[in-house]
C-alpha cells in the first residue's frame, strides 16, 4: 500500500493534477460514468439495499449529476486567486489568497447512499486539484464493486484510486500519511479516524449524524397540514427507509394534536407505499441482519412495544421493516437516546409546541433540525435558541440538495462542512501570497529604536494619516519614556 | 501560629476543570454572551486594558523576555489594539446571516447561512508573544459570541500573572477565565469538552491537544511552526532586502517567532555578497557588540538556550559560522549568527531553529531552492526576494506553506484581511480579522421552504412521468422540464 501511495505522491508533484483540464477531463468522466452506467448503478443499489430506482435518482444519481455540473461551471471562478482588500498604508504591496490542492486524500465512504457519499467528497477532491484514494463501504459490496471496478475506467487511475475492504483495510489506511481525510459515518467510528489523524496532524471533515427532530406545529389550513405529513413521511420512510444521517429521526408535536397526526401520517403512508408496503417496492430494505436486529431489538422493550400505534410487522428473511409509528416511548428507551437509522419513527407529546426547543436542547447536537411551522416568532425562537449543522423550515431533507448550502453538522453530529464550494474549499488550502516593492520602505522598521520610530508605528497601525504627518514633522512628542532597562 | 494560617493555593485538577466548564456553559447557556452590547463592551474594555496598563505589560514582557520596549509596545500591544479595533468596527457586519441562493430544484424557497458562537472554547497560548497570542484569539472568540476559558503559558510567567488580573479586572469574569499553570492544569483542561479549542505552539504538544480533542469530537485550530525559509535571488536591491530579513528575523522577538526567516537559500554566486551585506546592516542595527544590545530579546529560558547552543556547536556546523556565535549563559543572549554553506543533515536544518541563528543553504541556481522547500514539511511562512516575474510566478505555484511573502518577510501577519494559519505540519485553521470571528462561530445552514406549491412528483407511487419531471428539474434546463411536462423525451 505504501509504495502505491508514494506513486501517487510523486504524480502529485508533477503536477498533473493541477491543471484546469485535467480537474475538468475527470468531472466529464465521472459523468458519463453516471449517464452510461445508470442501469448498472440502479441494479447494485437495488442488489445492496433494495432501493427503488426513483429513490435512487432523487438521491444519488441525480444529485451527482447536478453536483458535477455545478463545479464544471464554478470551476474557473473558484481556482483563481481572490484579491485581497490591503489598508493605503500598505502603499505598493498587493494581497491575494490563491487557492492550493493539499496533496493526496482519504475519503472514506457510508453504506447508506454509497454512490452519493462516495461521488459528492470525490468531486469536491477532484475540482481543487488532488490525488485521492476512496474506500467505499464493505457493507454495499455491488456499489463498492461497481466504484472499483467500472468508474476507475473512466478516470486517471493514477491519481484517484478506489480500495475496496472491511475494517482492517480501513486500519491499515488510516496509518498511513494523508493530507486530508473526510470521513461520512458514525461518531464512534469518527473517534476512530480522529485519533488516527492525530499522527500526522492530518486535517479532517467528519459527517456524522446524530437524532434529527422534526418540530410539527398546529396549522389552521389543511392543505399546510396535508403538505407537512407528506413531507414528513417521504423524508423518513423514503429515504434509504430512514436509514440516512439527515432523516427525521422522531416528531415533537403538541398533545392535542398527536392523533390527529397520527391519522394524517396513516393515510399519507398508505397513500404513498400503497397496502402492502413490502410488495410495493417504494421502501429500502434494512441494509444487513446486523442492522435488522438492531432494529427489532430497539421495539423488544415492552413499553416501547405498547406505544406502536401503526406498523411494526418485521421480515427478517427479507430485511425488510414496515413504517412504524410509535406513541410517546418511554424517553429513557434506546429508541429515544440512540439515533434510530430506519423506519420506526417515535412521535413526543408535549404541552406545547414551544416546549421541544428545551427538549431538543437537551440531547446532542444534531445534523438538522426540522421545524413544520408557519408562527414567524417560533422560527426566530428555534433559529436563535437552537443548535444544529442545518435548520430547515417546513420541509426536511431537501437541504442536501441545495448546492449554495454547508452541509455539515457540530458537535457529536462532526467536523467540517461540504457540497457545491464548500466541497472545493474542504480540499484546498487558501494560501496568503503578499508582495511587496523594494522602492518604499518605512525607516522606522528597523533599530535602533527611538521615540519617534515607536509613535510612527503606533499612527501607521491606527492609520492616523495626520498624525504620521505631526510625526514626520516633528510636531508630536513622544510620552513614553524608553529608557527602561 | 493557628489562627494566621497561609491559604492554600487550590490545586486546579479535573474536578475544578470541570467545575469551570460547567459555569461557563451556564453562562453561555443565559444567553448573555450572545448579545451584540456584551461583544463590544468586553472588546472595548480590552482595548481599555491595553491602553492603561501598557508600561505593566511591557515591563512583564521584559521580565520573560528581555523584549525590547518598542517590539512590545508595536508588536503586542499595537497589534492587539488594532485586533480590537477592526472586531469593533466590522462584528455588527459579521453576525448578519449570508444570504444564499437557491436553484429551481427547491422552489420555492430561500435560504441563508447563520453565524451562531459555538459555546464554550479553551484557547491555550505560547510564551513567544504572550499578550498577543492570547488575547488576538480571544478577540475572536468575545467576537463570535463564546464563553472563554484562557490557558497563558506558564514560560512566560509574569505575562501570565498580568495577564490573569487583568482580564480579573477588565472583563467579564462570568464568561471570560483565565487558568495559569503547566502540564497538569492544560491536561486538567483538555480533558473537559469544549466546542473548539485553539492552540498555539509546536507540533509535539498540538498532537497531545487533537488526541484530547478527538475524544469528543472537538474541532481544532493549531497554530504552530516550521522551517520558513528565505530565498534569495541575484539582481535585487540587496540592502533593502537584507534589511526586512534582519527585521523579521532578529527584530522579532530574536528569532523566536513562529514566522520568523528560519533559514536562506541562496545561489553560491551571491552568497558572499548576501553575507556582506547581512554582516553591514547587523551591525548598524545593533553595534559590534550585539550582547549588549538594548534592541534584541534575550532567550526565553536556559533550556532553549542549550537547545541552540547545542545547534551551533554541533561538529558539523561549527566551523560554518560566519558572523556572530557570541552567548552569554547568565544573561541567556545569543548573538545574530549567521552559518554558511550547512550540511542539509545537521541538527540545525532538522527542527525549526526558533533563535537568533540563520544558516545559508547554497545552491547551483536558485530554481533548485523550491525542491529543497517542498522535500521538507509545509512551513508557516517561506518568503522570496526576487523581481523576475518568472520566478516569482514559479514560487507561487510550487511552494506550499501557510502564507507566502514577496520581498519582505513576515509583514503578512499585519493585515487583517489575510487568513493566518499553516497547511500540514504547521497547523490547521486560521484566524486574524473576520477568520478569527469565523474560526469560533458555527456556520448554520438554514433553509425556508412554504406550503405553496408542493411538487407531487417527490412522492411515491413513482410513475414513468414523474421520473421523467424529476430528472429534467434535477439535472435538465428549462426545455426539458417543458418537455417533460408535455409528456415527450425519455424516462
Amino acid at each position: 500500500m505504501e509504495s502505491e501511495l508514494e506513486s501517487m505522491r510523486e504524480y502529485f508533484k508533477s503536477g498533473k493534477t493541477r491543471s484546469v483540464s485535467w480537474r475538468l477531463s475527470q468531472l466529464k468522466g465521472l459523468l458519463l460514468f453516471i449517464k452510461e452506467k445508470e442501469a448498472e448503478i440502479f441494479e447494485a443499489l437495488k442488489k445492496d439495499l433494495g432501493k427503488h430506482p426513483v429513490e435512487a435518482f432523487r438521491d444519488e444519481v441525480g444529485t451527482l449529476i447536478k453536483s458535477i455540473n455545478f463545479a464544471l461551471k464554478g470551476l474557473k471562478n473558484w481556482m483563481s486567486s481572490e484579491k485581497v482588500k490591503l489598508p493605503k498604508i500598505a502603499v505598493l504591496s498587493s494581497a491575494k489568497l490563491v487557492p492550493q490542492p493539499l496533496g493526496l486524500v482519504l475519503i472514506i465512504s457510508s453504506w447508506n447512499f454509497p454512490l452519493g457519499l462516495s461521488l459528492e467528497p470525490l468531486i469536491g477532491a477532484i475540482a481543487a486539484g488532488n490525488t485521492m484514494v476512496l474506500k467505499p463501504s464493505e457493507m454495499a459490496p455491488a456499489c463498492s464493486s461497481l466504484l472499483a471496478n467500472v468508474m476507475t475506467t473512466y478516470l486517471d487511475t493514477k491519481a484517484i484510486k478506489v480500495i475496496q475492504g472491511g475494517p482492517s483495510i480501513g486500519e491499515q489506511l488510516l496509518q498511513q500519511k494523508w493530507d486530508k481525510i473526510f470521513f461520512t459515518g458514525s461518531a464512534l467510528v469518527g473517534r476512530i479516524v480522529m485519533s488516527a489523524a492525530v499522527k500526522h496532524l492530518t486535517p479532517v471533515v467528519l459527517e456524522l449524524g446524530g437524532k434529527c427532530p422534526a418540530v410539527v406545529d398546529s396549522f389552521s389550513s389543511s392543505w399546510d397540514k396535508q403538505v407537512a405529513v407528506n413531507r414528513i413521511a417521504v423524508s423518513k420512510f423514503g429515504n434509504c427507509a430512514g436509514q440516512a444521517c439527515i432523516a427525521i429521526d422522531y416528531i415533537l408535536v403538541e398533545k392535542k394534536f398527536a392523533s390527529n397526526l397520527v391519522e394524517l401520517m396513516k393515510a399519507s403512508i398508505k397513500n404513498m407505499f400503497g397496502d402492502n408496503p413490502r410488495e410495493s417496492n417504494t421502501i429500502a430494505r434494512i441494509i444487513n441482519k446486523h442492522h435488522f436486529l438492531r432494529l427489532k431489538n430497539l421495539l423488544s422493550d415492552l413499553a416501547v412495544q405498547k406505544s406502536v400505534v401503526y406498523g411494526g410487522s418485521m421480515d427478517e428473511e427479507n430485511l425488510f421493516i414496515e413504517p412504524t409509528i410509535l406513541l410517546d416511548p418511554p424517553l429513557q428507551s434506546e429508541i429515544m437516546t440512540d439515533e434510530i437509522f430506519g423506519p420506526l419513527l417515535p412521535i413526543i407529546t408535549l404541552d406545547m409546541v414551544e416546549d421541544s426547543i428545551e427538549f431538543i436542547n437537551s440531547k446532542p447536537k444534531a445534523l438538522a433540525i426540522y421545524a413544520f411551522t408557519k408562527n414567524e416568532q417560533f422560527k426566530r425562537r428555534i433559529e436563535a435558541e437552537t443548535s444544529s449543522g442545518s435548520l430547515v423550515f417546513n420541509d426536511a431533507v431537501i437541504q442536501y440538495a441545495v448546492d449554495t448550502l454547508p452541509f455539515g453538522g457540530i458537535g457529536e453530529s462532526g467536523i467540517g462542512r461540504y457540497h457545491g464550494k464548500f466541497s472545493f474549499d474542504t480540499f484546498t488550502h487558501h494560501k496568503a501570497v503578499t508582495t511587496r516593492s523594494f522602492l518604499t520602505d518605512f525607516w522606522f522598521r528597523f533599530p535602533p529604536w527611538n521615540g519617534q520610530k515607536l509613535m510612527l508605528f503606533e499612527t501607521v497601525y491606527n492609520f492616523d494619516y495626520l498624525g504620521i504627518l505631526l510625526v514626520i514633522l516633528g510636531l508630536k512628542r513622544c510620552k513614553r519614556n524608553l529608557d527602561v532597562i | 501560629m493557628a489562627g494566621s494560617e497561609e491559604k492554600e493555593k487550590a490545586v486546579f485538577d479535573v474536578d475544578a476543570a470541570s467545575a469551570l466548564v460547567n459555569e461557563l456553559r451556564c453562562t453561555f447557556a443565559s444567553g448573555k454572551t450572545r448579545s451584540y452590547e456584551w461583544r463590544v463592551t468586553q472588546l472595548k474594555n480590552m482595548l481599555k486594558m491595553c491602553d492603561e496598563n501598557e508600561k505593566e505589560i511591557a515591563e512583564a514582557l521584559r521580565q520573560d523576555l528581555s523584549k525590547p520596549e518598542l517590539e512590545s509596545v508595536v508588536y503586542e500591544i499595537g497589534m492587539l489594539k488594532n485586533s480590537c479595533r477592526v472586531a469593533l468596527k466590522e462584528v455588527k457586519h459579521w453576525i448578519v446571516p449570508e444570504k444564499a441562493k437557491t436553484s429551481l430544484t427547491t422552489f420555492p424557497s430561500s435560504a441563508e447561512i447563520l453565524s451562531e458562537p459555538l459555546g464554550v472554547v479553551l484557547i491555550i497560548s505560547a510564551w513567544n508573544y504572550p499578550f498577543l497570542l492570547s488575547l488576538d484569539p480571544l478577540v475572536g472568540a468575545i467576537a463570535a459570541g463564546n464563553a472563554v476559558v484562557l490557558k497563558p503559558s506558564e514560560i512566560a510567567p509574569a505575562s501570565s500573572s498580568l495577564l490573569s488580573k487583568l482580564l480579573v479586572k477588565y472583563l467579564d469574569s462570568s464568561a471570560i477565565r483565565v487558568i495559569e499553570g503547566a502540564v497538569a492544569e492544560t491536561s486538567a483542561l483538555l480533558e473537559q469538552k469544549w466546542e473548539k479549542i485553539f492552540y498555539t505552539g509546536n507540533g509535539r504538544v498540538a498532537r497531545i491537544v487533537m488526541a484530547a480533542a478527538a475524544k469528543h469530537l472537538t474541532p481544532v485550530v493549531l497554530e504552530l511552526g516550521g522551517k520558513s525559509p528565505v530565498v534569495i535571488d541575484a539582481g535585487i536591491n540587496l540592502q533593502v532586502a537584507t534589511r526586512r530579513i534582519i527585521a523579521g528575523k532578529w527584530g522579532c522577538n530574536n528569532g523566536q517567532a513562529c514566522v520568523s526567516p528560519d533559514y536562506i537559500i541562496t545561489t553560491k554566486d551571491y552568497a558572499p555578497e548576501l553575507v556582506d551585506t547581512l554582516k553591514n546592516e547587523l551591525e548598524r542595527f545593533y553595534g559590534k557588540t550585539p550582547l549588549e544590545s538594548k534592541d534584541l530579546s534575550r532567550i526565553v529560558n536556559s533550556n532553549h538556550f542549550t537547545r541552540l547552543t547545542k545547534l551551533l556547536d554541533e561538529d558539523k556546523v561549527s566551523g560554518n559560522i560566519v558572523h556572530g556565535g557570541e552567548r552569554d549563559k547568565e544573561s541567556l543572549k545569543i548573538a545574530p549568527t549567521i552559518l554558511l554553506d550547512v550540511p542539509q543533515d545537521s541538527l540545525i536544518m532538522n527542527e525549526e531553529i526558533f533563535g537568533p541563528l540563520l544558516p545559508i543553504i547554497l545552491v547551483n541556481k536558485i530554481e533548485e531552492s523550491f525542491d529543497l522547500i517542498n522535500s521538507g514539511t509545509k512551513p508557516l511562512a517561506a518568503y522570496l526576494f526576487s523581481n523576475k516575474k518568472k520566478l516569482k510566478e514559479q514560487f507561487v505555484m510550487s511552494v506550499s506553506a501557510g502564507g507566502l511573502v514577496i520581498n519582505d518577510t513576515t509583514v503578512h501577519l499585519a493585515v487583517d484581511t489575510l487568513p493566518f494559519g499553516g497547511v500540514g505540519e504547521s497547523g490547521m485553521g486560521s484566524y486574524h480579522g473576520k477568520f478569527s470571528f469565523d474560526a469560533f462561530s458555527h456556520k448554520k445552514a438554514v433553509l425556508y421552504r412554504s406550503f405553496i406549491g408542493d411538487a407531487a412528483i417527490r412522492y411515491p407511487p413513482y410513475t414513468t412521468e414523474k421520473v421523467r419531471l424529476m430528472k429534467a428539474l434535477i439535472g435538465g434546463g428549462i426545455w426539458n422540464i417543458i418537455q417533460a411536462l408535455l409528456g415527450w423525451g425519455k424516462a
